[in-house]
């Protein structure tokens, strides 16, 4: 494994860390106090910090200490996490994410505003609270170098554990410079206890010593106190501890540096041994070796017969040179931490079961092609069913009985491999709260990003093509959705403006609902827009459905100035397209004065469907089964002619328009009669119901579902196309499109018609 | 694969003849993916006249392109005769019917002469040259030029 993949891990990780961090914040903004979010957000931050340090990306190691030492006052509840404290975390959450993005794919983030940050954040771990609202980044003229950043967060890290520091405030600029230059050396006393966790994940205490030697002039007492006699010895425990003297010019900093990726996994205590200088942050505290004995034998009260460790005792206290001593301790943890690790990955394992809702991170392309086998597989199990029957007119039962279980268990291979790909579409939704955010700062608006349904679970592809097209819409609800706050206001509303992202599962779809409680849709300015570009005729009668629909219209924008947000010519048409690649559907419901809503409906997989095979025109067909409502056989009775060309059929005393599939694909020149074939009652997305007229039904199966994208292009009114267990290609129909064809739109390919059946498409 | 390298080295390349009616065509082997039997492809409604329909090419939807047609001659009345080539055109994958293949060429590019001025657009659109082997006249062919809407289209 070379340094390339395990950076990639690394920044795979940062990923998970970022949201990790994204949802603990958001839930501390939520009024949660619970300490174990606020560690949560630390740990992620910490974890960011760690592994950037380790592959030298020092602008995201620092940016990464200053936030985790702000957080570390909100740990230590030195600091109240209130709303504007929130809005500065939630920030730097987003550029801690941008430099995570900057450093994996190179390029630069915004200097001014993460060093705004930086202040910001700075300032509230001073204890100072934020000046409040949205001033935080008033770009600051850029500043010379990137190491000014960097030298600015080493002083300010003192807390990091829970031996009652409290910071002092200092500035930054005044210290930064010095702290290579500090003359004066000074004698810090360090306490080092490791415990069982520190040799557990691979560190050794004698190389952090070695390391800790390197900073100044070192002399070390080890406590081996604690040692039990052999017998009782446990392998992978850890009984020594270490008082060390540094006698260096350098600061604390530097020397906590040291344990730096240890510190989770020791007890460690920095601290001043002679009364410091002026310039030292630290307050000097009186050095307490007997609450860490304490400390001591609370962790290994069981083998607490201390022979002849009085006298290290009392030889650490004195704390002169017994270097001797030192090496020979380190060279017993060294066999010590062997065999400690050899009993690791056994331990490791265990723990591994125990713990629910492990993962493991498995290459998207494999389970790419897993799937694309499973579906081969389906296709040929069918197959062999196929000519089985065919060819086995007898039905020998074991061969059926065989070819059946066969079914269901290609069934269910096809059903987990599915699963494995189904993902909750919270990822997205997490960075749609950072766009509201964003967007909302630089329109001066105040919204609130409510959730709900994050759970729910979808194929990966979904998700992934999801984001782009809901980034498109949450920035069009926040720009030009949701009023100012004065206007709100004004018409009695509360200023903050809610934007709600919905998602649930409805009839083997996912349903992504974005409502806004904005001012709704101008259909006045909307209809004029339309009739201004062309888009509809001057005298042209539109319900209010239609009117709202005509915004996926493309080029249609109605801001009134072009926006850096939205309105940049391209827009909702963008987003209806995207929607509609992905086999979905988009419509609008807008109220005026009370906010629109934007209604996705999508497939839960872009891999299978279950679908009812027919016969068209001699062409089979897969009509996808969840537009199906019911099927019939039409009575001459039924069918009533309806002006010129229509014809409706009477069910249960309604009518229903019959919709020749056949003639609308071109697949003939003439109308078909209807009582020779079979209606399919289908209900599209934008609601009504058609009578699809096929000529036969063959049967239904599930099947997979092929692009005809890939190589050629979109074919109006077809959906997708799959393979038949004969192995010939069957096209799969476009429910709405045909439905929406029907009502009198074209499907033809031409361009220029395009539009309009994406259009009706809709509604 | 040496063999390949060896050529373009020495500024030659192979080219894949076929038949369509009474001309000869041919197409960068490179571009060639394999050649398959004729099977009955799938229809496509509202599809321009020389796509022929689909076909399951191992478990991919493959496109059937009537070269004869999209050259602006006759349609194809396909028998089991025929064959498949299934090229790729820039990212995509198509079949293109023709008659026979007949040959495997390997040129440099003095052999290749210049498409002479035709009044026919489509012609100087997608003829790259012209070769004479053994008193036959074979054009050799621009894939990409012939199908440049596959694109555009969907982009």
């Amino acid at each position: 494994m070379d340094m390339n993949e395990i950076k990639e891990i690394f920044f795979q990780e940062c990923e998970e860390q970022l949201a990790e961090l994204e949802s603990g914040l958001l839930k501390l903004n939520d009024g949660d106090r619970d300490p174990e979010t606020v560690n949560a957000v630390f740990r992620a931050v910490h974890s960011i910090k760690g592994g950037a340090g380790a592959f030298g990306l020092d602008d995201l190691v620092s940016f990464a200490h200053v936030f985790e030492t702000t957080l570390d006052c909100v740990r230590s509840n030195k600091l109240e996490p209130n709303q504007d404290v929130l809005k500065v975390m939630l920030k730097s959450a987003d550029v801690l994410a941008d430099l995570v993005t900057a450093s994996r794919d190179g390029g630069g983030v915004d200097e001014g505003r993460s060093r705004g940050l930086v202040k910001e954040l700075e300032a509230l771990a001073r204890g100072e609270m934020p000046s409040g609202g949205a001033s935080a980044e008033p770009a600051k003229p850029a500043a010379p170098k990137p190491a000014a950043a960097k030298a600015a967060p080493a002083p300010a890290a003192a807390p990091t554990d829970d031996s009652g520091f409290q910071p002092i405030p200092f500035t930054f600029d005044g210290f930064g410079g010095e702290e290579e230059t500090l003359m004066e050396p000074t004698t810090f006393e360090v306490q080092f206890k490791p415990r069982r966790e520190l040799y557990a994940k691979g560190n050794e205490a004698a190389l952090l010593l070695r390391d800790l030697s390197r900073v100044g002039e070192m002399s070390i007492n080890c406590d081996v106190s604690t040692l039990p006699a052999f017998d009782k010895l446990d392998p992978e425990e850890a009984y020594f501890s270490w008082t060390i003297s540094v006698k260096t010019d350098k600061n604390e900093q530097d020397v906590r540096s040291v344990f730096e990726f240890a510190e989770w996994d020791c007890d460690l205590d920095v601290k001043v041994a002679q009364v410091a200088t002026e310039e030292l942050p630290m307050v000097p505290v009186p050095f307490d070796l007997s609450a860490l004995d304490d400390d001591a034998g609370d962790d290994d009260q069981d083998n607490a017969d201390d022979h002849a460790a009085a006298d290290a005792v009392h030889a650490a206290e004195t704390a002169s040179n017994v270097t001797k001593l030192a090496a020979a301790a380190a060279r017993v943890e060294k066999k010590e931490s062997q065999s400690a690790a050899a009993a690791a990955a056994a331990a490791n394992a265990a723990n591994a079961a125990n713990s629910a809702g492990q993962t493991i991170r498995v290459d998207l392309d494999r389970v790419d092609r897993l799937i694309n086998l499973v579906g081969e597989l389906v296709i040929n199990q069918a197959m062999l069913s196929q000519s089985v029957i065919e060819n086995d007119t007898t039905g020998t039962s074991a061969i059926n009985m065989g070819l059946e279980e066969l079914q269901q268990l290609t069934r269910e291979i096809q059903d987990s491999v599915m699963a494995i790909r189904a993902q909750p579409v919270k990822p997205v939704f997490q960075r749609m709260s950072r766009i509201v955010r964003e967007v909302a700062d630089m329109v001066g608006k105040s919204i609130r990003l409510v959730t709900e349904g994050e759970n729910t679970e979808v194929d990966k592809t979904v998700i992934d093509k999801l984001a782009e097209p809901l980034t498109h819409m949450i920035r069009n609800a926040v720009d030009h959705g949701i009023e100012s706050p004065e206007k709100r206001e004004a018409s009695g509303k509360n200023p903050e403006g809610t934007v709600k992202l919905t998602a649930k599962h409805r009839s083997g779809r996912i349903v992504i609902e974005l409502a806004d409680d904005g001012a709704g849709i101008n259909r006045e300015r909307v209809r004029q827009k339309a009739i201004d570009n062309d888009l509809i005729a001057a005298d042209s009668n539109l319900t209010d459905e239609e009117i709202d629909n005509l915004i996926f219209m493309p080029g249609f924008s109605t801001a009134d100035k072009i926006s850096d947000i939205s309105g940049r010519g391209v827009g909702m048409d963008v987003v209806k397209r995207s929607i509609q690649a992905l086999g979905g559907r988009i419509s609008i419901s807008s109220r005026p004065g009370h906010g629109s809503t934007f209604t996705m409906s999508l497939p839960l997989t872009l891999a299978v469907l279950d679908g009812m095979v027919v016969t068209v025109a001699g062409q089979t067909l897969v009509v996808p089964l969840t537009a199906i409502v019911e099927t019939l056989q039409p009575e001459a009775a039924a069918i009533h002619s309806f002006g010129a060309n229509q014809r409706l059929i009477s069910i249960r005393n309604s009518f229903c328009p019959l919709v020749d599939v056949g003639r609308i694909l071109n697949f003939r020149g003439t109308q078909a009669n209807p009582v020779e074939g079979v209606a399919l009652l289908v209900e599209s997305e934008g609601g009504g119901q058609r009578a699809l007229m096929v000529d036969a039904i063959q049967g239904q199966r599930q099947v997979v579902i092929k692009s005809l994208e890939a190589n050629y292009t979109h074919v109006p009114g077809i959906a997708a196309a799959t393979i038949l267990g004969d192995g010939r290609v069957a096209l799969i129909l476009d429910v709405d499109a045909v439905v929406a064809a029907s009502r009198g739109q074209s499907l033809r390919q031409d361009s220029g018609m395009k539009s309009d059946m994406s259009l009706a498409a809709t509604g | 694969m040496s063999y390949a390298v060896k050529n373009l080295a020495q500024g030659s390349r192979e080219l894949i003849a076929f038949r369509i009616g009474d001309q000869e065509f041919c197409v960068n082997i490179m571009s060639v993916r394999e050649i398959r039997g004729w099977t009955k492809a799938t229809a496509l409604p509202h599809s321009p006249s020389y796509v022929m329909g689909v076909i399951n090419l191992r478990g991919a939807v493959l496109p059937i392109i009537d070269l004869s047609a999209r050259l602006g001659m006759r349609k194809a009345e396909p028998t089991q005769r025929h064959v498949f080539i299934v090229a790729q055109v820039k990212n995509r994958v198509v079949g293109l019917l023709v008659e026979a293949v007949s040959d495997i060429l390997t040129v440099t590019d003095e052999n290749i002469q210049p498409v002479p001025e035709v009044s026919s657009e489509l012609e100087k659109q997608y003829a790259r040259g012209i070769l004479a082997i053994d008193k036959r006249m074979i054009c050799l062919i621009e894939l990409d030029a012939l199908f440049p809407e596959t694109e555009s289209e969907v982009a």
